[in-house]
């Protein structure tokens, strides 16, 4: 019944603030939305009992990203509270290709039965050991594989940030 | 297991209050109305223990350089912070003309939520803690990380150049620096082989993890005195508010309560990295005691849990304040170079030392 008016409040937060990062004139504020975003759908994952993806996405996304975010408006001065005019074409494709993710979208979850847990607080499966138990043996491949790919971009940062010494 | 003769009080204590509000109102009102109570109690805990760290770093700080430190108001001068406080609560409040009003004013507010969110997590005895998460290192470890964005937001709203240079160097140093004490962090969690709280100190009971985890475990603890001195922005890592070089840093503009909620935090921040040191190091609340002399144990559990908390969490705060008021101030580049060039790898490869030596059994 409580977590009932926690979702209400945790949703209208995450909407809200969501809308209000296109919305908002000043970039900066607009990272900040983003980073209420991001808490209030961490709010989520601890209603489904998903505490360690929770905290993962909170030390990642508000934690880390949104402070390089930060940084690099703070960095380029990007105050100014102009809104560059884009080409009509710009608008256009862009329109186009939101409308095609949410064609997408509505495939993918048409076909599905989307399981509704009765209580979420009963499954087990967001806790951390049995998170690892999942990762390293059932999906121990694509996880490999992932570490491999930020292993890839890691090394490619250092090389692009030492461009002139090369 | 030895059982603490303190342990059934906190727990009967808590109960009674928990069955008394659950029979005096419905199971909302009472969760809600337990909520509050938890919360007031920690927000005067939170008063308490930054008014107390002011005057204990004015009087170290004093004992260092051979003065005599606050000593007009009251015996000895600890009633000196609480007369600053009243009068920072009597200053006026600026806001500057030019600055982004709405986060110029809500920036010290995430600081100070930042830090009081991690206090929920910390354990101060068996079963003395708001919330025992199943992943309560990694959480403590994400919302300390928050503050930074208050202080970045601080620095730029003040329309400042020195406040914006003072967040940026703090920025810098808290994305670098928390990596250190995460990865430190997880070091002991490999020897614990869990990251609930509770857990980590039932697991020190005969020989805290600084001692069982010998070699890699001191490292590490070496490595997490040294990381989140760095990440409360405290000297020598005091970069974001180098006086000499950028009169306060992020706090410039700052007056009144708003400035005060920045130095509370920066206080409270320090107390619980310290008591997060003594958890996984030190043993937390768990007292002295070695395996097999009964004698010597029970002596050792007469002191009350909560006092060996207290006792670790103060050595290194002290620790702490040591640090800040021997050593130098570092450069930025310096800064970064330490952490890059030299914690960062002796941690990783500390972290392949501690998996070897659990895996082979040669811990204590």
């Amino acid at each position: 019944m409580f977590t009932k008016y926690i979702f209400f409040f945790l949703s209208t937060v995450a909407l809200y603030s969501a809308i209000m990062v296109l919305l908002s004139r000043k970039p900066i504020h607009s990272v900040l939305y983003l980073t209420l975003t991001f808490f209030a759908i961490a709010g989520h994952y601890i209603l489904l009992n998903a505490q360690f993806l929770a905290v993962v996405h909170v030390i990642v996304y508000a934690g880390a990203i949104m402070v390089l975010f930060l940084f690099t408006v703070m960095l380029l001065n990007l105050n100014k509270e102009e809104v560059s005019p884009k080409p009509v074409w710009i608008k256009i494709v862009a329109i186009i290709a939101g409308c095609l993710l949410m064609i997408v979208l509505i495939g993918i979850f048409r076909g599905y039965d989307i399981a509704i847990e009765k209580d979420p607080a009963l499954t087990q499966i967001g806790l951390v050991k049995n998170l690892g138990q999942v990762l390293y043996k059932q999906y121990l491949l694509p996880f490999e594989l992932a570490s491999i790919l930020f292993l890839t971009a890691m090394v490619g940062a250092v090389l692009l940030g030492k461009k002139e010494q090369i | 297991m030895t059982s603490n003769i303190y342990d059934n009080f906190v727990a009967s204590l808590t109960q009674s209050i928990h069955e008394w509000l659950y029979h005096v109102m419905p199971p909302t009102w009472a969760l809600i109305s337990e909520m509050t109570i938890i919360g007031l109690v920690f927000l005067l805990f939170y008063a308490l223990v930054g008014l107390f760290l002011v005057y204990a770093e004015r009087k170290v700080c004093a004992f260092m350089q051979n003065r005599v430190g606050p000593n007009r108001v009251g015996p000895y001068g600890i009633f000196q912070t609480i007369a600053d406080f009243i009068k920072l609560l009597m200053k006026e409040l600026i806001t500057i003309k030019n600055s982004d009003k709405l986060l110029f004013n809500i920036a010290p507010f995430i600081v100070i939520i930042a830090s009081f969110m991690a206090i929920a997590a910390i354990p101060f005895a068996k079963g003395l803690h708001a919330i025992d998460f199943d992943i309560g290192i990694l959480y403590v470890i994400a919302v300390s990380s928050l503050g930074v964005v208050g202080i970045l937001l601080a620095g730029w709203s003040s329309n400042n150049k020195y406040s914006l240079i003072g967040a940026m160097r703090s920025g810098a140093q808290i994305i670098s620096y928390e990596l250190s004490v995460g990865m430190s962090l997880l070091t002991i969690i490999i020897l614990a082989g869990t990251m609930q709280f509770s857990e980590i100190v039932q697991g020190q009971e005969y020989g805290w993890f600084l001692f069982k985890g010998h070699i890699p475990a001191f490292i590490a603890f070496v490595v997490f005195l040294i990381a989140s001195t760095a990440e409360t922005n405290r000297g020598p890592f005091d970069l974001a508010e180098a006086e000499s070089e950028l009169t306060a840093g992020f706090h410039t503009e700052y007056s009144g309560i708003k400035f005060a909620f920045f130095f509370l935090a920066e206080y409270m921040n320090m107390f619980i990295v310290a008591s997060i040191g003594a958890t996984v190091f030190l043993g937390g609340w768990m007292p002295f005691m070695v395996h097999g002399w009964d004698g010597f144990n029970t002596v050792m559990n007469y002191i009350p849990p909560s006092i060996w908390y207290i006792l670790k969490t103060g050595f290194i705060i002290w620790l702490m304040m040591w640090f800040k008021w021997t050593f130098p101030r570092l450069r930025i580049d310096q800064l970064l170079t330490l952490e890059w060039k030299y914690l960062l790898p002796i941690n990783l490869f500390n972290i392949l030392l501690m998996a070897f030596i659990v895996l082979m059994g040669w811990h204590f």
